[in-house]
């Protein structure tokens, strides 16, 4: 062996060493650098007593003792790294200034104060929050997913198509939402309401995957941002509720009542600002925090099913009948709901290559017994139906109960097959996410064709 | 004989702060003249010493900088401060009253050279 020979190998084991070094948490770049040069020295002088190039090394290495003794060391002086924290103005401690992050930072700015001054706009025209209720409820998504729906295109770098169909879809939800002659009270006022930002959440999903727009794994990406979302927000608005109830009391402490302030301006503005905000956060974190929605699918999938299969063990032991009140059938929409997002969130922190355990089989017991609960209030159901005629309302239930059933039960098929080692995991993930579409479909529907349908009603 | 973990993390501070005192040096240069002084019977590792390092840095003690001297790697050399040598007369003065202590009651009645008889002759 030559001599520039040897000096080529300990390069290499240098390098390969410093890649381990830096994935540990606890050891920063610079640390990193203060280490190799140590671990240099002891090689040098260790070469220069009479030792081989790669004798050096080893000894050397074995000295500086094992990694994971070293980063406990490290922790303990440096606890704060084991706390992942959001850096706002790029990675510090990287060498490439963070210009990104920065320009992500701009550009929500822009987006929210978008967000927060669209929602003031229909004051100029005359409207008020408190006496235009109905407009409000029928248009709030409209003032917000536009904002966060051009806050991810931006960072997605969306083709002019792309923005063009986005355009279009949030102009078709602003027709849909006031061209409608509906009265205050009527059900497909509601109806709207709800339906239209679930419509409005898949076209900020069309930008969210602007990307790739067939790819399976960017649409569960979606999903998970979805998860996070809600998440934050929720966060978001328990930060703001803290926030309102200051205001109003030191404000009241001094003599003045700003009731006015908080319904006027911060409720409204504060609040689809926090919907961009959110999404801004799920994007500035996903690869900092721990995603927290499989985290609580995870821990609430077991009770779910335990609670629905003692529902069934109880329903067949006293024998009688559903009562099927009214609202029964929302219920059971919601609750087939959750258990479709229990078994969507655990898919999306599943590792696809894992052989099936014991949670598969959990979710099965889940699923199935979710299937045949509601199975048993739609033959109830159906029967209601048929004898005094249909509402909107019941339509739209019914139409979600339909829905849902066919994702469940052909899921259950799959996730049977994957316990049983027939199917692989891949195969639910991808009807799981070639299914949106269809959701997102339904909900334009209502949104747009019902009231029509239905005669204003 | 080598001297117990505890003994040396007891006074790890002192020695760091003693040797930059001397003047500014780099990791890899601490520990050799560490080795040196204790001809090779203070076990230290890298593990005590970087962060006992970044630790004084925190505290102020020692100040930091990456310096390339000419025909050298680049290297983190440290510096002893104003509190970090008002922080080693202090340890060193602590450090003289246990050693003052231990050597008082080593040469007194308490002396080993005068035990290993006594225990003989049982």
């Amino acid at each position: 062996m030559t001599v520039p020979d040897e000096r080529d190998d300990l390069e290499a084991q240098f390098t390969q060493w410093r890649q381990y070094v830096e994935r540990r948490p606890e050891l920063r770049r610079s640390d990193a650098d203060e280490l190799e040069d140590h671990l240099r020295g002891s090689v040098d002088g260790l070469i220069e007593s009479g030792l081989r190039a790669d004798e050096a090394f080893l000894v050397a290495v074995k000295r500086m003792g094992g990694l994971d003794e070293l980063s406990r060391e490290f922790a303990r002086e440096h606890s704060e790294r084991l706390w992942k924290q959001l850096v706002l103005s790029g990675d510090t401690d990287s060498p490439v200034a963070g210009a990104q992050p920065r320009r992500d930072l701009l550009a929500l700015i822009v987006c929210a104060a978008g967000a927060a001054v669209s929602i003031k706009i229909p004051a100029l025209f005359g409207m008020d929050m408190e006496q235009d209720v109905a407009f409000f409820a029928r248009n709030i998504s409209l003032f917000a997913f536009p904002w966060l729906a051009a806050f991810l295109a931006w960072r997605r770098q969306a083709a002019p198509a792309l923005i063009a169909v986005l355009l279009g879809l949030f102009a078709l939800g602003a027709v849909a939402a006031n061209v409608h002659p509906l009265a205050e009270d009527s059900q497909s006022l509601v109806l709207t309401g709800i339906h239209l930002p679930i419509a409005l959440w898949f076209a900020v999903g069309l930008a969210y995957v602007a990307d790739d727009l067939r790819s399976s794994r960017r649409r569960m990406d979606f999903v998970r941002f979805t998860g996070e979302w809600f998440l934050y927000l929720g966060l978001i608005a328990l930060g703001g509720n803290v926030l309102i109830a200051f205001v109003f009391g030191t404000f009241e402490a001094i003599g003045i009542v700003p009731e006015a302030f908080i319904i006027q301006w911060l409720l409204p503005c504060g609040g689809v600002a926090a919907v961009v905000v959110a999404g801004w956060l799920v994007e500035a974190k996903q690869s900092v925090v721990e995603n927290m929605a499989p985290v609580l699918a995870r821990l609430f999938t077991p009770l779910f099913a335990g609670v629905l299969l003692a529902f069934l063990v109880a329903f067949g032991w006293t024998g009688g009948g559903i009562d099927v009140e009214r609202d029964a059938l929302i219920l059971f929409d919601v609750l087939l709901a959750v258990v479709l997002g229990l078994l969507l969130y655990s898919i999306s922190a599943r590792d696809p290559l894992a052989p099936p355990g014991l949670f598969d089989r959990l979710q099965l017991a889940l699923v199935a017994s979710a299937l045949v609960i509601d199975i048993l209030v739609l033959v109830e159901i159906a029967g209601r139906i048929s004898e005094y005629g249909t509402t909107p309302n019941k339509a739209a239930a019914l139409g979600e109960n339909v829905i849902l059933l066919a994702n469940l039960a052909w899921s259950a098929w799959l996730v049977l097959g994957f316990v049983r080692r027939r199917t692989p995991f891949a195969a639910l993930e991808r009807w799981q996410t070639g299914y949106l579409p269809v959701y997102a479909a339904w909900a334009w529907v209502v949104a747009l064709a019902f009231p029509p349908l239905f005669d204003y009603l | 004989m080598k001297v117990t973990k505890d003994l040396v993390a007891a006074s790890a501070t002192p020695m760091v702060l003693g040797i930059l005192a001397e003047g500014e040096s780099y990791g890899y240069a601490i520990l050799r003249r560490i080795n040196d002084l204790s001809g090779g019977e203070l076990d230290w590792t890298e593990g005590l010493l970087y962060p006992l390092l970044h630790r004084l840095e925190r505290l102020g003690h020692v100040e930091s900088s990456w310096q390339s001297p000419a025909g050298e790697r680049r290297r983190k050399y440290y510096r002893i401060t104003g509190t970090g040598l008002a922080e080693l007369a202090e340890q060193r003065r602590q450090w003289d009253t246990v050693v003052d202590a231990l050597k008082k009651v080593w040469l007194g009645p308490g002396d080993l050279r005068m035990l290993r008889p006594l225990e003989g002759g049982a």
